[in-house]
């Protein structure tokens, strides 16, 4: 277990050398790393928090700061299957909300959470931009256009059969 | 490194390959199928659709036609689209296995697809795109170029004049005439409070510092607003363009664009922009040979609403935590990194290419008295045609909504019309005729904002509207200040009390006066403008308000605390569609006779109501 992990430390240790190498040491360059790292990792893990302090010269505090700023920035990993439901005005206004509602019902998390088991996690996004098919909620890349109730059981009742 | 000379010569050959673009009657036997490409339509499979046509293209080996993936054509509710030029045929909702059909029946047979052909409101078949009702009252400025060209391309940007109006300034005009053309142009800020540009240059121009910096604000926070997006999909060199005008004007040779990481296509398409305008020599070093170097980089948000405020955004380019600073000092004297800046967004930049080529005057002959050009709105909500919309500045209310928009869908009756997004108000119908221009909207309680329209019908209940923009102002502000951050934390705690039967008439007067208090105190322009959404549906629709607060009742059926939700036995034939649609199997009944709900099974998602081809179900206060 031991091993295992310091295999883990070392992998990434050697990743957010290759990250950071790209960026200048300057403060300014502090959003673009943090950008990347959530984008490759799904979550800014505390070890890159700590290369990131040390690479910039900056405070831990000011980097937590700056991450739990911006709701981009997570400091935990997402479902497998992340579940963004739309509550930008067009969606609200032809019923998200009942979307959002039957999800949190259904997986019994808030929005921002994670299932116990990893499988799935619920993000509530302001426009996703396909205000022409609003209500809207994506599945990982996957955009659900026009959706219902109905529509949310059935995505989550295929999903819950596949296996992790 | 290309010349003026060379430019030139791109500009012709590629103007003449693309005249079917603009020209029904052009001349040629090629064809052109346009694919929208933007978010909207890339949402439901349009990429699969690009791919589809030039695989089935190329295997029948068809070499007169080409498919070209562009920016948004502004109907986003007939997405996705497929426009086939020179003929102007316009395919709306067509999905990857019509490829096939379109490619046979109208490149090959020379007959149009029936069954895919965009139909109007009133149901009538549309041949050609202009004669959608759509598109009748618009006028395209600042979306000129999208869903004509490739974004992706250079060439054909530069087809369309591309880069004549950097060359024009940079050769016949001195940074004050590019000034005062703008300033007499009238042109103002469409990221929604309207100052006028010209004026913003000015100052900073006449700041002596050796570094001065343009940015363009593309931090779309606003829910349900896309025009900017749409902008940088489908042109984004008009925005690089714009930017080393206005670095000229000022005397900066550095640009950010500040962009959403929430916008994937709009980045990518930003960054092939600025590759091929420094490839081209447009960015970069003594552009066009004379002397002038100005260079465009991109930084990308992080989700926060409040980096679309000016100075919260240099904040957030400069690495920190997203937080508002204290004006003055203003950007224009002391801005990014401390240096004079200007901050633009993204419109008001699309518009600055063309004020230059046709003059001023011209630009200000279009809109009212002290409110000129146009104004992109993004139509959504209740409304028919849901879509980008760019009008002229004196356009009314009703004509956006009802001549453009198509009205209102299932028959419903308009509510009220949103613009401004969490900073601005909601429009009642008794001022859908006011003209749209920045004084009008103030005086009526709401803001022009970045152009975020969103219509409501009967169904829809104010105070909950209110309660929803408030959640979006709590979750949203930074916390520098204590009236945004405490105050409206305290009002959506009212507000949500309203809405769950909670509340009384004195937390109703309390509201009101924390509303107009946090608009007096707060420091930036989100906490100053975060209770709009309240004042001004508390003065169309305090009745709604009253409803509440003292006999516990929402009258549009809207709150769940409030409402049920009930079948009317005498319009219910009995056809089960609304117990096959409901999720919690509340609904039963023998088909043929009426249904009824278990109301304590009935999660009030409301899907029954819309699945009811009878209207026979409805909201009823409890």
């Amino acid at each position: 277990m031991e091993e295992e992990k310091n295999c883990v430390e070392k992998r990434l240790t050697k990743e957010m050398d290759e990250i950071l190498n790209k960026y200048p040491r300057q403060k300014d360059s502090l959003i673009a790393i943090l950008n990347e790292i959530q984008e490759k990792y799904g979550y800014i893990p505390k070890q890159c928090q700590m290369e990131i302090s040390n690479y910039l010269n900056m405070p831990m505090a000011e980097i937590y700061g700056v991450i739990t700023f911006y709701s981009r920035f997570t400091t935990s990993p997402k479902g497998k299957y992340n579940i963004a439901v739309c509550l930008g005005t067009a969606c609200f206004v032809k019923g998200s909300q009942s979307i959002l509602d039957r999800l949190k019902e259904r997986l019994q998390i808030s929005g921002g959470e994670t299932t116990k088991d990893g499988k799935f996690s619920i993000d509530e996004v302001r426009c996703v931009g396909a205000c022409g098919l609003a209500p809207v909620f994506m599945v990982n890349d996957e955009v659900y256009g026009n959706a219902t109730v109905k529509m949310v059981d059935e995505v989550l009742d295929k999903l819950e059969k596949v296996e992790m | 490194m290309k010349t003026f000379g060379e430019i030139q010569a791109i500009r012709e050959e590629t103007r003449k390959m693309l005249d079917l673009r603009v020209n029904t009657q052009a001349d040629t036997k090629e064809k052109h199928i346009l694919v929208c490409h933007g978010t909207g339509c890339t949402s439901s499979k349009s990429p699969k659709i690009i791919e589809n046509f030039r695989k089935i293209i190329e295997e029948k080996g068809i070499t007169n036609v080409r498919v070209i993936q562009t920016g948004c054509f502004g109907l986003c509710a007939k997405g996705p689209i497929v426009i086939i030029r020179p003929e102007d045929t316009f395919y709306a909702h067509v999905k990857p296995e019509d490829c096939e059909e379109i490619i046979n029946t109208h490149i090959v047979e020379g007959n149009r697809v029936e069954r895919l052909l965009c139909k109007d409101i009133d149901g009538t078949v549309v041949q050609r795109l202009d004669e959608l009702n759509f598109y009748k009252k618009q006028k395209r400025i600042a979306l000129k170029n999208c869903g004509v060209i490739d974004p992706e391309n250079i060439d054909e940007y530069i087809a369309f004049d591309g880069y004549q109006a950097l060359h024009k300034v940079l050769t016949e005009m001195s940074s004050e005439e590019v000034i005062e053309c703008i300033t007499k142009s009238g042109l103002r800020g469409r990221g929604g409070a309207g100052f006028p540009t010209g004026k913003k240059w000015h100052f900073a121009k006449i700041e002596e510092a050796e570094q001065k910096y343009i940015v363009c604000n593309a931090d779309e926070g606003d829910p349900g607003a896309f025009m900017d997006r749409s902008i940088l999909e489908g042109d984004p060199h008009s925005v690089i363009e714009a930017m080393a005008i206005a670095g000229y004007a000022i005397g900066a040779n550095q640009g950010y664009v500040y962009v959403r990481a929430e916008y994937p296509i709009a980045v990518q398409r930003l960054k092939t922009a600025i590759n091929q305008a420094r490839e081209y020599g447009l960015l970069g070093e003594n552009i066009f040979g004379t002397g002038f170097k100005f260079d465009v980089d991109i930084r990308l948000g992080a989700g926060a609403f409040v980096c679309g405020e000016e100075t919260a955004l240099l904040e957030s380019i400069e690495g920190k935590r997203g937080q508002p600073r204290v004006k003055p000092p203003y950007p224009a004297h002391k801005g990014l990194f401390g240096k004079p800046t200007v901050i633009n967004n993204v419109e008001t930049l699309a518009n600055i290419t063309r004020i230059i080529l046709n003059g001023a005057e011209w630009y200000s002959s279009i809109g009212t008295e002290n409110s000129k050009g146009t104004k992109v709105f993004a139509l959504g909500g209740n409304v028919m045609n849901v879509g980008l919309v760019e009008v002229p500045m004196g356009t009314t209310l009703r004509e956006i909504v009802f001549d453009i928009g198509g009205g209102i869908p299932n028959g419903r009756e308009f509510k009220a019309a949103q613009t401004g997004g969490p900073s601005g108000g909601c429009i009642p119908a008794e001022h859908l005729d006011t003209p749209i221009d920045y004084e009008s909207l103030s005086q009526i309680g709401s803001m022009m904002g970045s152009g975020g329209l969103i219509v409501m019908d009967e169904t829809k209940c104010m105070v909950d509207i209110a309660r929803f923009y408030l959640d979006f102002t709590v979750s949203e502000s930074c916390g520098k200040c204590t009236p945004c951050r405490i105050g409206t934390k305290r009002m959506l705690e009212i507000l949500t009390r309203m809405c769950e039967g909670k509340s009384s008439i004195e937390e109703l007067n309390k509201l009101e006066k924390l509303a107009l208090n946090i608009k007096k105190s707060s420091i930036c322009g989100l906490g100053q403008s975060a209770p709009n959404p309240v004042l001004s549906t508390l003065k169309y629709f305090k009745d709604e308000y009253l409803d509440h607060v003292s006999y516990n009742k929402c009258r549009a059926g809207y709150c769940k605390a409030l409402c049920n939700i009930v079948i009317d036995k005498e319009k219910c034939k009995g056809c089960h569609i609304c117990a096959k649609n409901c999720p919690v199997n509340a609904i039963s009944g023998d088909i043929g006779k009426p249904h009824e709900i278990n109301q304590s099974i009935c999660i009030k998602c409301n899907t029954c109501i819309s699945k009811c081809p009878f209207k026979a179900i409805h909201t009823e206060t409890i």
